[in-house]
């Protein structure tokens, strides 16, 4: 039981955002009840947990809920400052710079990674491939920065940054394989895509990361929902 | 050796604005250095070649970005005094939910109050007063989002207020009827000298919003 009360998270496990509290969570090595909401319909729980977002994940840590994926992380870091290494890094403008980057990779980058998959016809979707090739440049430089030649944004650890980004790996692959593309190009991106292959191999993330071949599968099932035409 | 501390601004920016706040807050010498939107300064796009935006707070040279993440590293940098969050990681968390929050819902609606009409008008009005009323019962009893004092949520939210003015009189709309409770915070907030000296007017606001509505063709 983690110290301080239960721990228990909402989510389901195709979800990058979902998978960014377990990371921590395992980082920290905490034990956590996972709830799995099924997909498509959402529990009264869910509801009444996030009355605001009506969104996974939620961390529920003795009844009281945190919401929305990068607060959790934090708050798992401060709620647990001894468990473990710290995720965050103790400079305020490292801090700042790994704040900057996860706000960058959710407002923009990630974003730009859905549009692949939205976009019609062959200019829009070559459009929106650039965009994220551009944006995967940017986060090369940034790593090449920020790990100072460690192997993780964190340094020796995962630490925010890491998951800010790592937990969309298993996306990446989707995209990759669905649009016959190679975006971890070890020509262009080569730390990115060394730091991918340590982030996926390493203890707190391999028993969440999804397999990408049960991804891709998952994938399809909300394609075709997406494309669906709207009930008459 | 002394801090150099320098705020690239722009007057009626509601995110320049919360810099200001906490920097007067903490006590914090600054230079303020007012930026040309329409054409940005080399300093500007050397210290945030990403999204080439105000506010940037240099610190020593080095660059910090997005007003939330530039309150938390003014926080974190100037601990002793006026601390914005509280000690309690669960507390932290709710400040830290609510200033997202707010700054995911009323990105947009602003803009589209001063900017549209008709149905696509009132279907942001309607978003607006029911955020602001959610708002007000996060609020509560309590005189600040962060208690007994100012902290990061009204930081976040309270330049917001310097619109207000404009989004009245383009959406011909009262947001003190709707939601005296939020209003009477903002009174609260301005009683306080970082924060009403920290500002814009909102009658310059209003002129600024018509100006650029002429500017852009938007009757």
């Amino acid at each position: 039981m983690a110290k301080g009360g239960e721990v228990k998270l909402i989510g389901g496990w195709p979800s990058p955002f979902v998978m960014r509290p377990r990371i921590a969570l395992n980082l920290k090595g905490l034990e956590y009840e996972f709830l799995e909401e099924k997909f498509g319909a959402k529990s009264e729980l869910l509801l009444r947990s996030n009355p605001v977002h009506k969104k996974i994940p939620v961390l529920l840590h003795a009844d009281r809920p945190v919401c929305e994926s990068l607060v959790i992380v934090q708050y798992i870091d401060e709620a647990w400052p001894s468990s473990g290494p710290s995720i965050l890094p103790s400079d305020p403008y490292d801090r700042a710079t790994a704040r900057f980057w996860a706000a960058y990779i959710d407002e923009k980058w990630f974003p730009s990674m859905s549009g692949i998959a939205r976009a019609q016809g062959e200019e829009a979707k070559k459009a929106a491939i650039d965009q994220v090739v551009e944006g995967l440049s940017l986060l090369e430089d940034a790593f090449g920065k920020i790990s100072k030649g460690k192997p993780f944004f964190g340094g020796d650890t995962i630490g925010f940054l890491d998951i800010a980004l790592g937990c969309f790996l298993g996306w990446v692959r989707v995209t990759e394989r669905t649009q016959g593309l190679k975006l971890l190009d070890q020509a262009k991106v080569p730390g990115l895509a060394k730091w991918a292959e340590r982030f996926c191999a390493d203890s707190a993330v391999k028993g969440v990361m999804p397999e990408t071949e049960k991804l891709a599968e998952f994938a399809k099932l909300i394609m075709a929902k997406f494309r669906a035409p709207p009930p008459q | 050796m002394a801090d150099e501390v320098i705020l690239q601004d722009f007057w009626s920016s509601m995110f320049g604005m919360r810099c200001r706040i906490a920097l007067a807050e903490k006590g914090v010498k600054y230079e303020y250095k007012e930026e040309d939107l329409r054409k940005k300064s080399d300093l500007l796009l050397q210290m945030n070649p990403i999204h080439k935006k105000i506010p940037v707070l240099v610190h020593n040279g080095k660059p910090v970005c997005e007003s939330l993440i530039i309150l938390q590293y003014i926080d974190e940098t100037w601990p002793d005094k006026c601390s914005l969050l509280p000690s309690d990681p669960y507390q932290r968390a709710q400040a830290r939910f609510w200033a997202d929050y707010f700054y995911k819902k009323f990105s947009d609606l602003g803009r589209k109050i001063c900017t549209t009409k008709g149905e696509e008008q009132e279907v942001a009005k309607k978003e607006l007063i029911d955020s602001l009323k959610l708002l007000e019962g996060e609020l509560g009893d309590k005189p600040f989002f962060g208690g007994e004092k100012l902290g990061l949520v009204d930081l976040a939210i309270v330049p917001f207020y310097t619109y207000f003015l404009a989004y009245e009189t383009c959406g011909n709309f009262s947001i003190e009827v709707e939601c005296p409770n939020f209003i009477a915070w903002t009174k609260r907030c301005l009683e306080i000298e970082s924060v009403s000296k920290s500002l814009a007017d909102p009658q310059k606001v209003y002129g600024f919003v018509l100006h650029l509505k002429k500017a852009n063709g938007i009757e």
